[in-house]
């Protein structure tokens, strides 16, 4: 298992719900027009679970993960 | 196969308003396709027969899935009224596909990120104090629906829209009549028209005078006068999707806390408990029971079960919702575990637009409520009446002792 994850968004796709927000705000932000911002895009173990749980929740399928 | 009625469909038993109806979970547990039967509700479509869809692997599949289509299938009505009275509904967006879909969602979605609602907790913090303390004064055996169920979300509503104080309890008697379904059809007609004229008066003033509230940015990012009638409509249609949906929550959740009282004291007492209580709530609750239908536009294998182009889908979000493949013990009630992704909200592009903002009132509102009446309890000895025939099921009254 790697020790850090890749994380990508697809802006175009993102609808705003602001689920990933809520399931990890230091991972995803929203900008004024409620488009997805990634705070950063790698993450460690501890965060692994609640990022993974905002993939499994974006409505727009959005977000993807990868282990380096 | 099994044809469902409508009435199966989003009807719930007697006594047990957090269940579908039987034969919706059997066809779930024992994978058998399940088809609606006929419906007026999709005029011009009475030979068809939609696939019901019970699993939450398929609900989500289907939700997110871009081959099928809200604006093939239509506006669900109850007559000659798509978007109206008789069965109000949010239609516009959801009846409408991308790339239309797209600009449309963006503009309304800058309003309900998390950052601009959470900005709205201290109104509803006050909205909320108010209404129990209107409830205090009914005093006990007063209808909790009535007194702070309906007005919560009405009167957020207004904040929202920046509708003045001195407007509000019009606001409120006019949307109340509107949703009445006890009233006759013209008197909530006339009701709705009443709502769009201050709705288009409100628009005009802050056309003048901007002020800061949704109306006031909606109206400079439209600009032109031939937009005030959508505008005046889709400020409306945000009423109508927000008010009954989180009503109903909020009498229902308040019902299923009552049934279990070690989880209703940790709501009231551990603040962290608010969060996973909310989407639990939700979950069970799951206040628009079934979606509008979408219509596939090409072939869609679902894990086996085929669904043809031209074929219109249903997906059953409150059978998905306690689907054993989601979590363990679905009929229980749990603020202690991680809350699943329920699809109470729907899923895909069209998933709930106002979601953060009920969130938030559920949020305030339910702990607020056990905290300002410890002894809170039933009154009466027969099960709350339920709504019928709506498109959101919820409690008609819920008398309250404390």
């Amino acid at each position: 298992m790697s020790a850090v994850d890749r994380v990508r968004v697809e802006a175009d796709a993102c609808v705003g719900a602001g689920t990933c927000v809520l399931t990890a705000p230091d991972v995803f932000d929203q900008d004024d027009d409620g488009v997805v911002v990634l705070l950063t895009d790698r993450v460690g173990p501890d965060r692994r679970g609640a990022v993974r749980d905002a993939v499994a929740r974006c409505p727009a399928r959005a977000i993807r993960v990868q282990g380096d | 196969m099994t044809t469902v009625t409508l009435a199966e469909l989003t009807g719930r038993p007697t006594g047990c308003p957090f269940t579908p109806h039987p034969v919706v979970e059997r066809g779930r547990d024992a994978g058998e396709p399940l088809r609606l039967e006929p419906t007026p509700m999709l005029p011009g479509r009475e030979d068809v027969q939609p696939h019901v869809l019970t699993r939450h692997g398929d609900v989500r599949a289907v939700l997110a899935d871009p081959r099928f289509s809200g604006e093939r299938a239509g506006s669900p009505t109850t007559g000659d009224d798509p978007v109206g009275v008789a069965a109000p509904w949010p239609g516009m967006l959801l009846l409408t596909d991308p790339p239309a879909h797209t600009p449309l969602r963006r503009a309304l979605g800058r309003e309900f990120t998390v950052r601009r609602v959470e900005g709205l907790r201290p109104a509803v913090v006050r909205i909320v104090e108010q209404a129990l303390d209107d409830l205090e004064q009914a005093g006990p055996g007063a209808d909790l629906v009535a007194h702070f169920a309906l007005p919560v979300p009405s009167l957020v509503i207004c904040e929202l829209l920046g509708v003045p104080y001195a407007d509000r309890a019009d606001f409120q008697r006019r949307s109340g009549v509107m949703l009445d379904m006890s009233e006759a059809e013209d008197v909530r007609r006339r009701a709705q028209q009443e709502m769009l004229d201050y709705t288009l008066g409100l628009v005009a003033r802050r056309r003048a005078e901007p002020a800061d509230d949704l109306i006031s940015r909606l109206v400079a990012a439209r600009g032109g006068e031939a937009d005030d009638v959508a505008l005046a409509t889709t400020c409306n249609l945000l009423l109508t999707a927000g008010h009954e949906t989180t009503a109903h929550t909020i009498g229902l959740g308040t019902l299923l806390l009552l049934q279990n009282p070690g989880q209703l004291e940790l709501v009231r007492d551990r603040p962290e408990a608010v969060g996973p209580a909310v989407e639990e709530i939700l979950r069970q609750c799951s206040v628009v029971a079934s979606t509008v239908p979408r219509r596939a536009t090409a072939d869609v294998d679902l894990g086996g079960r085929l669904i043809r182009a031209g074929e219109d889908v249903v997906c059953h979000l409150l059978a998905a919702n306690r689907d054993p493949a989601l979590l363990e013990d679905p009929a229980g009630l749990d603020v202690t575990r991680p809350a699943p992704p329920h699809v109470t909200f729907g899923y895909g592009i069209h998933q709930c637009l106002g979601q953060q903002l009920a969130r938030l009132e559920l949020g305030v509102a339910l702990p607020a409520l056990l905290r300002r009446f410890p002894g809170l309890h039933l009154a009466g000895d027969t099960p709350p009446a339920t709504t019928t025939g709506a498109f959101t099921f919820g409690l008609t009254s819920l008398p309250v002792g404390w």
